[in-house]
Formats: C-alpha cells, sequence, structure tokens
C-alpha cells in the first residue's frame, strides 16, 4: 500500500490495541468486554495485514505467537474456574468478589461509578476471552491471508 | 477409595479435565509426539474414570445436580432469585449415566486406536485437542439440565467435528463433506436457538426443569418442539435428513467416524429429553410418537436400502448408521405413543424403550467396532472400495475377527449385543403394531445380506497378490477395537444383567418428569 496508508496504519495501531484493551477490562463495567475487545484488537492486525506486504507482515505478526495467545486465554479462563475449586467451591463460584482481594472491592448497594477494582473473576475471564478472540481472530486473517498471496504471486 | 473431593466435583472435572489437556496439548506436542500420546491418552482414561465414577455414583444414589459458581454445588435456586434456577446446572440422572457410560467406553477405545493410526499425519497438535473438544461436548450436552448450556454444547461438538471431517483434506472432498455437515449443523443449531428463545420468552428460564413444571404445550411450544425434533433428528442422520451422515462419515479419518457416532447418539439422547422431559405429558403423545416411529420406520428402511448398492465400505456402514438409528427411534417412539397410558406402558411401552435405550449404547460399541476395522483395514490396503479388496482374512486375522463381531452384532445375531436389545424392540413393538415388528425384521434380514457381502469381498478368497505386503493392524489399534468387541460380547451374553442394572433404571428416569423437576425445584 501507500505511504500515506502505512503512515495511517502505524498512527492508528497503539490506539486501536489501547481502544480493545480498555473495552476488555471495562467488561463488567460498560458495553462490550472480552469478545469485543478481542475483536477491536485484531482489528488492529487486519489494519497491518491491509497497510503491508505479505513478508512484513509475516515479520511482524507470527502465528505461532496467536496459537498460542489462543490456548493461554483459554487456559487462563479455564484456570479461572478451577481456582474455586481449590478453594473448596464449585467450578466457576466467583471466590473474589467482595473479597478485598484483587478485583475484590466491596460494591455499594444503589447508584455507584462504576470502580474498575469490583466483580471478582469476570475481569479475569474477560481478560481471558479477550486473549483467546485476539490470537483466534488474528490466526483467521493470517489463513486468509496466506490464501491471498498464492492467487497473487 | 474413590476421594470424595473428585466424587463431589465430577460433574464438572469431567469436562475440565478434557477441555485443559485440549488446550495444553499444543504446548505439549512441542516437546515430541510422543510425550503428547501419553499426554491425551492420559486425559481421556482420566475423563473416562471420572465420568464412569459418576454414572456409578448417579446409579447407586440417584440423580445428580452440579451448579456451577454458587456457594455450593447442590444450591440450585438462590434464595434471591425468585424462585428460578440462574445458573448453568448439570443435572445428571440415570439416562445421562447411561450416556456417560458409552462415551466413556468408546472414547477411551477410540483413543488407543488414534494414536496409532493418526502416528504418521500431520496436524496432530490440532487433531487431538479437537478431538478432546468433541469429548467434551458430548459429555456436556449429556449432562446438562439448562437448555441454552445445551445449544452450546452442540455447538462444540459440531465445530470440533467439522474440523476433524476435514482433517485428511483429500484433494478438497473431506473439505466438502465437512462444508456439508458444518452447513447443516449450523441450520440445526439455528432452529435449537430459536426454540430456546421461544421458551425463554414465554418461561423465563433456561433451565430445563423450570421448563418443564411451567409447559403449557402452546402454539408457541407446538413450533419449539418441532424446530427442536428437526434439528437433531438431523444431527441424529434420521431420514429424511440423512444424507449428510455418508459423506461426512465416509471422509472422516475412522477413529473420527467412530466416534461421530457417539455424538449421534448424544443428539439422540437431546430428542428423547426434549419429548420425554421437556414436554412428557403436555404433548399429544400417540401424535408425536407416531411421528418418531415413522422417522424411524423410514430411517431404518431407506437407511439398510441405500447402504446394499454401496461399493466403498465406509459409506455402506454410514448407511447402516442411519438405519440402526431407525430402531432407537422406533423402540423410544413406541414408548412415546403411549405415554400416559399406564397399564400400556407396564404392557409394552417400557420394554420398547428399554431396547430402543439399550440399542443406543449396543449400537455405539459394534458401529464404533466397525468403523475402527475399516479404519485398520484402509491403514494396511489403502483402498475402501470393495471391489478392489479380498483375501485380506489370511493376512488379518485378528480385524477380521472384531468385524465379524460388529457384522453379527449388528444384524441381530446371538450371542451378540445387538440381538438382545432388537428382541426387546421386535417383542414389544409386535404388541403395539405388528407391521412395524415385522418391517424391523425384514431390515435386520437386509443388514445381514448386505454384511455377508462385505465380509465376503474383503475377506474371502485367495491372497491377491498386489495385497501380499499386508500385516496385521498395529497393537494399540487391535487393543481400541478389542475393547469394543469384549463389550459386544459381554453386552450379548448378559444382556439380563445390563438390562436390569443400566438400562431399566434409565428408561424409567426418561419417563419419570417429575423426578427431574424435584431433583432441580425441590418438593415438585
Amino acid at each position: 500500500m501507500s505511504k500515506i496508508v502505512r503512515t495511517g496504519a502505524n498512527l492508528l495501531y497503539p490506539f486501536i490495541l489501547i481502544f480493545g484493551l480498555y473495552v476488555i477490562m471495562h467488561g463488567h463495567l460498560t458495553p462490550g468486554g472480552g469478545f469485543q475487545g478481542g475483536a477491536v484488537v485484531a482489528t488492529a492486525v487486519a489494519l497491518v495485514i491491509v497497510a503491508y506486504s505479505f513478508e512484513e507482515v509475516t515479520a511482524m505478526i507470527k502465528k505461532v505467537g496467536m496459537k498460542a495467545r489462543e490456548s493461554i486465554g483459554l487456559l487462563l479462563f479455564i484456570g479461572a474456574g478451577i481456582a474455586a475449586l481449590a478453594i473448596g467451591a464449585p467450578f466457576f463460584s466467583n471466590f473474589l468478589a467482595n473479597s478485598g482481594l484483587l478485583f475484590g472491592q466491596v460494591v455499594p448497594s444503589g447508584p455507584n461509578p462504576g470502580d474498575l477494582n469490583t466483580a471478582g473473576v469476570i475481569p479475569i475471564m474477560n481478560l481471558a476471552v479477550g486473549i483467546e478472540v485476539w490470537g483466534g481472530l488474528a490466526v483467521i486473517l493470517l489463513y486468509m491471508l496466506s490464501g491471498i498471496t498464492k492467487e497473487g504471486s | 477409595m474413590i476421594p470424595a473431593f473428585i466424587v463431589e466435583n465430577s460433574p464438572a472435572l469431567m469436562v475440565i479435565v478434557p477441555l485443559v489437556a485440549a488446550f495444553l496439548s499444543p504446548f505439549i506436542g512441542r516437546i515430541s509426539s510422543m510425550v503428547r500420546s501419553i499426554w491425551v491418552g492420559g486425559a481421556m482414561a482420566v475423563t473416562s474414570t471420572i465420568a464412569l465414577i459418576l454414572a456409578l455414583d448417579v446409579y447407586s444414589a440417584g440423580t445428580r445436580l452440579y451448579v456451577f459458581g454458587a456457594s455450593a454445588a447442590s444450591a440450585a435456586v438462590p434464595p434471591d432469585s425468585g424462585g428460578i434456577p440462574i445458573r448453568i446446572i448439570f443435572e445428571i440422572d440415570q439416562m445421562s449415566a447411561l450416556m456417560l457410560v458409552i462415551t466413556a467406553i468408546s472414547g477411551f477405545a477410540i483413543i488407543l486406536y488414534s494414536l496409532s493410526s493418526e502416528r504418521s499425519h500431520t496436524g496432530l497438535e490440532s487433531f487431538y485437542t479437537l478431538y478432546l473438544l468433541m469429548i467434551t461436548g458430548i459429555l456436556g450436552m449429556v449432562s446438562t439440565g439448562d437448555i441454552f448450556n445445551f445449544f452450546v454444547f452442540l455447538e462444540i461438538l459440531s465445530l470440533a467435528s467439522a474440523g476433524l471431517i476435514a482433517y485428511r483434506v483429500d484433494g478438497g472432498v473431506a473439505v466438502e463433506a465437512a462444508l456439508k455437515y458444518f452447513v447443516l449443523s449450523t441450520i440445526g443449531a439455528l432452529a435449537i436457538l430459536v426454540a430456546i428463545g421461544i421458551y425463554y420468552g414465554q418461561y423465563n428460564a433456561l433451565n430445563m426443569a423450570m421448563i418443564a413444571a411451567r409447559m403449557q404445550f402452546s402454539v408457541l411450544d407446538q413450533v419449539a418442539l418441532v424446530l427442536i425434533i428437526a434439528a437433531l433428528a438431523m444431527k441424529c442422520g434420521a431420514v429424511p435428513m440423512h444424507f449428510w451422515t455418508p459423506d461426512a462419515y465416509s471422509m472422516a479419518p475412522s477413529s473420527i467416524t467412530a466416534l461421530l457416532v457417539v455424538a449421534s447418539q448424544a443428539s439422540l439422547y437431546g430428542l428423547f429429553r426434549t419429548v420425554f422431559t421437556l414436554y412428557n405429558v403436555t404433548l399429544n403423545a400417540a401424535t408425536v410418537g407416531w411421528l418418531i416411529i415413522i422417522l424411524g420406520v423410514l430411517s431404518m428402511v431407506v437407511g439398510v436400502t441405500m447402504a446394499i448398492p454401496q461399493k466403498n465400505v465406509k459409506r455402506l456402514m454410514a448407511y447402516h448408521a442411519v438405519s440402526q438409528t431407525g430402531y432407537m427411534l422406533l423402540g423410544v417412539g413406541v414408548g412415546l405413543a403411549v405415554l400416559g397410558n399406564q397399564s400400556l406402558l407396564d404392557a409394552f411401552g417400557y420394554m420398547a424403550m428399554e431396547g430402543g435405550i439399550f440399542h443406543i449404547i449396543n449400537h455405539a460399541m459394534y458401529k464404533g467396532l466397525l468403523f475402527l476395522t475399516a479404519g485398520a483395514i484402509f491403514l494396511r490396503v489403502g483402498t475402501y472400495n470393495l471391489n478392489r479388496m479380498g483375501g485380506l482374512g489370511h493376512s488379518m486375522k485378528w480385524t477380521m475377527v472384531f468385524f465379524v463381531i460388529g457384522a453379527l452384532a449388528i444384524a441381530g445375531i446371538p450371542p451378540f449385543n445387538g440381538f438382545a436389545s432388537k428382541l426387546m424392540i421386535y417383542e414389544s413393538v409386535f404388541v403395539f403394531n405388528p407391521l412395524l415388528a415385522v418391517i424391523a425384521m425384514v431390515v435386520s434380514i437386509l443388514t445381514l445380506a448386505s454384511f455377508v457381502k462385505v465380509f465376503h469381498s474383503i475377506f474371502m478368497g485367495p491372497a491377491l497378490p498386489e495385497y501380499s505386503g499386508v500385516r496385521e493392524a498395529p497393537m494399540p489399534m487391535l487393543v481400541g477395537m478389542g475393547i469394543l468387541a469384549v463389550v459386544v460380547i459381554l453386552f450379548g451374553l448378559f444382556p439380563g444383567i445390563v438390562v436390569e442394572s443400566l438400562i431399566t433404571p434409565a428408561a424409567h428416569a426418561l419417563v419419570d418428569q417429575g423426578a427431574y423437576i424435584g431433583a432441580v425445584l425441590g418438593g415438585a
């Protein structure tokens, strides 16, 4: 692509990442969540693919790394569920909520401004889903890209 | 003894173990393929053990609940929810436990087989990931007590199956079969989703027990029933929605075909669960019962007549799978048709249902065995074409023995398990309607004829020169087939014990809607 597109992509790239991560991390407070945020982050990958040539893209974004993200996200998700088993509660039990630990701030009843440090394991699971969707969609995009290159060259 | 922790958490653990193993296997596979084989084999063994422990517990102590994310695993209805069970609940009664037994045995036998049969192929890290996801999907589908959760596990199963059907690309033919399967599965899943939406809109609940307790059988419920029956009958390969089965079954690797049979049984379970637990006596039992009987008879007849002219051994077996599914639909359909009439139900209804349900477990065993033998033959000979095989009985003796066991079982010859369940179906269906029993017997005879032909063209005759180098299948594959063959013979020799201890409780649990509701809502 032209220099204009590349420069634009370079400029936008960090902002897309940050916006996606924002949607992921505020999943328990605002509309959106792990999947939506992960999809936004994956659009950054799509932007890179559109702006750069096949060789540059494959040098920048590794398929192995994206596959690893996919697995790690899923493992983190299940791990958050298993952690509940370890303390004697049923699978997926929200043992962190209102506990005072990580994401464990007690939420006052009634209208409140929405504190990030709440909701227990839900933000952790959102994060896990975000990582997973980022990896998964990126892998899909990379596979589509490889199909196009063979056609073009 | 078994630690209490495992027994208490077994419903969750049997889903957790394959999931964790599935997502770790790409990492572990990087160490070496040997380590990966041990890892996935061990994970499957653990999963099977947990599922069997759970099934044993259910058979001895009654229905088990597992409430995800609650403060305690048995707290189905939170105190502040207005009496609605809002959480995802696994509810395992005897019918679910029976399906767990089937999945545990087949899943373990098949992974032993595929560790050997797939060893020389590429892309194994995703193969085993998807395999374990399929197991997760099946186990989840048969255990869940939440209808949306059922849809989720159905989708996990469909996606993993589609990936595995396309696993051997085979010049794009396998991909085409997978695409067909995937499109149909998606349409079916959407139909189920619409039905779930209808329930949710009417009854404000997704929990099956809650929906069943509030069921009105309004016009909307009838629409939902049609959508669910159509989608799940398609997924289990009943005629006239069977057209994906020959393609998918014949193009998938043989180990996966054997697991697809189990997967189709899980869809059948979903169908029975919907009809008996969600609706039960509220629906017009005779009409819906006859609908399922007709689906069953059509599947039996069309399946077997389509199977006879096939030249590809796996396509032939796939059509027989369609045909055998018909027996299960027939048996359980007869039970449904007399639902609500206690005297008829006692006279032959329960027996027909037991026959149908017994046939589910028998079918999973002998059909799995047959597909595995077909895979073993393909591994050594490199073709599925019956016209190009012959004389393999000289070199593959054990495979031949296993094939004979499977073939006689599917044809309903004593002393194999197919005979036991088919006899129950014949006897009870004859009391209900003699014509149906006659059709069922004719189909069995045609099945026997078809398998005699297959047996002759694969194993009999002089040893062919082009197959002079053919050896017996590798040991792990034989062990996998052997496990299924032993089950086939044991179930055939002692059907009384199996029916009494496994099948009768399952049939009664399926009919007893009140117990299913009561386990979640209490009292009822």
